[in-house]
């Protein structure tokens, strides 16, 4: 492959921003063997094989300037070899990258459902009326606002997130903001300000399965996470070796808990059997599905157990390597666990010989950058590799055919927790806890209109009714409207359904889904259409655009919401709500990918389990 | 010691239709449906790219598929239960060609018209199309973020005609985006690279590195992805101004077979001659060996052979 690049010169804050990626270049021409004409880069392997460098790169480059350059992203071209098109179409997919001059401070302003439940539609319109309009730079400022999709830190609505670029480039989330709170943020004096909010942690997590630590031991101390039985499952998984753990991980029937329920047992064995090396495991922290924050919340307050937990999978799958794909908007997330695998790294919990025991495992962890589909398990090898976040089509399956080409067990954060009881427990007493198909015990994401939002544990075949009680029921007294179960891919409940059961079983049978534990609470006094219109946005926004119903039907789904939410249907409502059905059926069916498939499924509900737009309806 | 490699062609067997059908192991679905004389609509696939099914016209059931695959893609296996003609494959080919219809430029599409009067799409249904994008405006669109409107337009993906060279147009307007440019320009030929998809959602779009225009980017004009364009949005310049002129006239021209003279590879070239001048050149994409790929050269050089004094 030539290169061809421009001969515009990188700032040298941009030049600094990609050699603190790659490191500095090693003669002063920076890629390839220079070509006769100039500027033309032919393909070093060497370069070439760091493409995967290509995201942290374009992070550092948006830190550094607050927007990427064609001079800096050329730059970043040449010390990779990767097509200058190419980088701009990777760049260019993400919504925390901006392509053009941006102002250096920008405040995430979440607009989604959980928020619009508890403030955000308020904040918004005064900030329009304060600051001004969305994206615009109030005169002599230096920094913007912008809306943004769910922020996963919806129990403590509404959220912001404040992304700061310079030498020293830093985010921080504030939550239950005011428009004060955001003018601080754009005059640079704000910072981080979250809560944990675990309210069956409150009296030291007795009883609790994946929450015990939380609260109760210090997320930035090995020696605290230790103390606290830290790394003796590890130690149990060394003793039993590889073929033991899957054992226990199969016999407890550990379904994956992030949205498709597939068997963990089922995956490992065929990733450890597979005689293509190397194998990776990648632990899926993409979280992005709006109402959902459990995986945020673990790793804020137990980081060291997402580690132990994935060095586990690691070794019973014979993967030298794992990777945590962490999303972009979670900078206390990723600062504590990027502390704690510096801690283990230290103390030889990870690194050429883990415990002693002669294991080689380590970690990497990657910052997403705006794109729900990259919590698409394909989407996501794609954005690690350093190319756009398009699902690949399936089969070839990730155990055959994952990450760089090989065999990868990909799961979910909450998925890998249950495997330190699991084996603490054994597999076979885990899969007494729960329900016959749903073992053991399930995160729940509560908020909107509850009295006290957070996350809760509970075991699955606990009814709908009895989780919202745990969260003290529909907020100020008020009459329960409906639950959005599984979030903006799942599906409504109305009143009706409390009694409900909550296990994978059960809720397909009632035709809904558990998805990512989502239990989004809209009572009496909500309008659902705005709602529905904020889920279609999502989907509109979030579509990566490769294949045409999901590309072309989330547009015509929205458009004919908006008509309805107007009450200026094309011919009768009626027709409206059978053209919505239409598009649904065709999204479910060819569609590439989960989200185009599930793109329809909450409007779906809504209209034909609520009735939103009949007249008696919701 | 040389070892002599002992071929077994190995066949699979399927039912599509109610028919069997034998296949060599390999073969895709649609190259079933065709061996068997079904063939399928198809827009994103091409014979000499490699597939990547984003456009599902070509979708079909499976027999224990929760949901429809792609024909062009998904390889025949044995003892497959294949549909073409069900309710649920019929429902959702109208729906991506009204999709396409309703929000892309199809005129210059071959097939289409057919296509949409087989399954009985109506593109008109969603209403009067939104008015076109200003120049620029969707090359700079933000992942993530969009511009709602009031749902009584169709958003299209109309835009005017980038005409930035004296070979070829593109006419993003008529972009199904399939992604074959990309592939031919790319890994699957010409190894170039000048174009990518970028943007997200809606807002994707092929691109060169921010936007800039083709003679600012790697572009090597070999025409390669004029040459796998299925919707004309890729299009020789003299094509475009004729067709802008209203003198374009297909009944009025003839195909010429020719060798390139310009090097020893000796590509095999077709002239499409109309009033006597060469209009567009085209390479066979059956070829054997260039696969219908040509360079600048055999591609646009043709100039000096119409190089008439009485012209001058
Ligand atoms: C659009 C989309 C988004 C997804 N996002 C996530 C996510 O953020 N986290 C996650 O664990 N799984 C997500 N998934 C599911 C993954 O593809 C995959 O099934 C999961 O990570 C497997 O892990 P598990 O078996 O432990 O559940 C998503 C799927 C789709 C279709
Ligand atoms: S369904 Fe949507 S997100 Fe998935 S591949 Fe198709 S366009 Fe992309
Ligand atoms: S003309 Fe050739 S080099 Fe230029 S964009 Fe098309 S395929 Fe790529
Ligand atoms: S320009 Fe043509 S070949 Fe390229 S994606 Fe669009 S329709 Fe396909
Ligand atoms: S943080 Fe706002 S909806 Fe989740
Ligand atoms: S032709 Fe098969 S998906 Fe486009």
């Amino acid at each position: 492959m030539d290169l061809r690049l421009t001969n515009q010169e990188p700032t040298e804050a941009e030049r600094a921003a990609v050699d603190s990626v790659l490191g500095p270049p090693d003669s002063a021409w920076v890629g390839g063997e220079r070509g006769d004409d100039g500027h033309a880069a032919h393909g070093g392997h060497a370069a070439r094989a760091q493409r995967h460098l290509l995201l942290p790169v374009l992070h550092a480059l948006q830190g550094r300037a607050g927007w990427i350059s064609q001079a800096g992203l050329g730059y970043a071209c040449r010390r990779l070899t990767v097509p200058p098109a190419e980088a701009y179409g990777v760049a260019s997919f993400y919504a925390l990258f901006a392509l053009e001059p941006r102002a250096p401070v920008v405040a995430h302003v979440c607009t989604d459902i959980a928020c619009m439940c508890s403030g955000s539609v308020e904040l918004v319109a005064e900030l329009e009326r304060t600051i001004g309009p969305s994206g615009e730079r109030p005169s002599n400022g230096s920094a913007i606002w912008l809306e943004s999709p769910c922020l996963g830190l919806c129990e403590q609505a509404p959220a912001v997130l404040v992304t700061r670029a310079g030498e020293t480039p830093g985010e921080h989330s504030i939550s239950k903001a005011t428009a004060v709170d955001v003018s601080a943020a754009l005059a640079g004096t704000s910072e981080q300000r979250t809560e944990t909010l675990a309210p069956q942690t409150e009296g030291g997590g007795d009883g609790l399965r994946l929450l015990h630590r939380v609260g109760t031991i210090d997320p930035g101390s090995l020696d605290s996470y230790r103390g606290a039985g830290g790394y003796e499952a590890l130690r149990t998984a060394f003793d039993i070796g590889p073929a033991g753990v899957i054992r226990e991980v199969t016999d407890s029937k550990l379904l994956g808990r992030g949205g498709a329920a597939f068997p963990t047992g089922r995956k490992w064995d065929a990733v450890g059997r597979n005689p293509s090396m190397p194998h990776y495991i990648v632990c899926n922290a993409d979280e992005s599905e709006p109402g959902t924050f459990k995986d945020r919340v673990v790793i804020e307050s137990d980081p060291f157990a997402l580690i132990e937990a994935l060095t586990i999978a690691g070794f019973a799958t014979a993967a030298e390597h794992g990777y945590v794909y962490l999303r972009g908007e979670y900078p206390l997330a990723w600062s504590r666990l990027e502390h704690a695998i510096e801690q283990c790294r230290s103390r030889g919990l990870l690194g050429d010989d883990v415990m002693g025991r002669g294991f080689r495992f380590d970690i990497e962890l990657r910052k997403g950058a705006g794109a729900y589909i990259c919590g698409e398990e394909t989407a996501l090898f794609n954005s690690i590799e350093g190319y756009r976040g398009e699902p690949r089509s399936k089969p070839p399956f990730p155990v055959d055919k994952g990450l760089f080409g090989k065999p990868t067990v990909v799961n979910n954060v909450e998925s890998l927790l249950n495997v330190l009881g699991i084996l603490h427990d054994g597999g076979a007493e885990f899969a007494r806890i729960g329900t016959e198909q749903s073992t053991g015990t399930r995160l729940f994401c509560l908020a909107g209109c509850v009295q006290r939002p957070g996350l809760y544990e509970a075991p699955f075949g606990v009814t709908l009714r009895e989780v919202l009680d745990m969260a003290g029921g529909v907020r100020d007294g008020n009459d329960l409207k409906a639950v959005l179960l599984g979030g903006a891919a799942g599906g409504f409940v109305g009143p009706d359904m409390l009694d409900l059961e909550l296990s994978f079983e059960a809720t397909r049978a009632a035709g809904t889904t558990l998805g990512s534990g989502v239990v989004l609470v809209f009572d009496q006094t909500v309008d659902l259409v705005p709602i529905l219109l904020r889920i279609a946005a999502f989907f509109r926004d979030e579509s990566c655009g490769q294949c045409v119903p999901c590309r072309v039907g989330t547009v015509r789904q929205q458009e004919a919401l908006l008509r309805l939410a107007a009450d200026r249907p094309r011919g009768s409502v009626a027709d409206e709500t059978a053209l919505l059905a239409e598009i649904a059926q065709a999204m479910r069916d060819a569609s590439i990918c989960g989200l185009g498939q599930t793109a329809a499924n909450a409007i779906d509900s809504a209209i034909n389990s609520l009735r939103v737009f009949e007249p008696q309806g919701a | 010691m040389s070892v002599v490699p002992v071929t077994i062609s190995h066949t699979v067997e399927l039912e599509i239709d109610g028919e069997n059908v034998r296949v060599r192991e390999g073969a895709t679905i649609l190259d079933a449906c065709r061996a068997q004389g079904r063939d399928q609509p198809t827009l994103c696939y091409g014979d000499t790219l490699t597939p990547i099914n984003a456009c599902r016209v070509c979708v079909v059931e499976v027999e224990g598929s929760r949901v429809l695959v792609p024909s062009c893609a998904r390889k025949a296996e044995d003892g497959m239960v294949v549909r073409t003609d069900t309710e649920r494959v019929r429902h959702s080919r109208k729906m991506v060609l009204e999709f396409l219809g309703s929000s892309v430029d199809l005129t210059t599409a071959p097939n289409v018209d057919g296509w949409m009067e087989e399954y009985e799409a109506k593109p008109e249904r969603y209403g009067p199309p939104a008015p076109p994008a200003p120049e620029g405006a969707r090359d700079r669109a933000q992942a993530g973020h969009h511009h709602a409107g009031d749902g009584q337009t169709a958003a299209t993906v109309a835009q005017p005609v980038k005409v930035d060279n004296e070979s070829y147009i593109r006419d993003y307007a008529k972009c199904i985006l399939c992604y074959k440019c990309v592939e031919g320009c790319g890994t699957d030929w010409q190894n170039t690279f000048a174009i990518a998809v970028a943007g997200r959602g809606f807002d994707a779009r092929i691109s060169t590195e921010y936007a800039a225009p083709l003679p600012d980017s790697a572009c090597v004009y070999c025409g390669n992805c004029i040459a796998v364009c299925p919707t004309g949005a890729l299009m020789f310049k003299s094509e475009h101004d004729m067709r802008e002129d209203g003198t374009w006239d297909e009944s009025e021209q003839t195909v010429t077979e020719t060798i390139c003279s310009y090097c020893g590879v000796g590509c095999s070239l077709e002239l499409h001659v109309q009033d006597n001048s060469i209009v567009k050149v085209t390479s066979p994409l059956d070829h054997g060996i260039t696969r219908g790929n040509l360079c600048v050269k055999g591609r646009f050089g043709y100039q000096y052979v119409q190089n008439r004094p009485d012209e001058e």
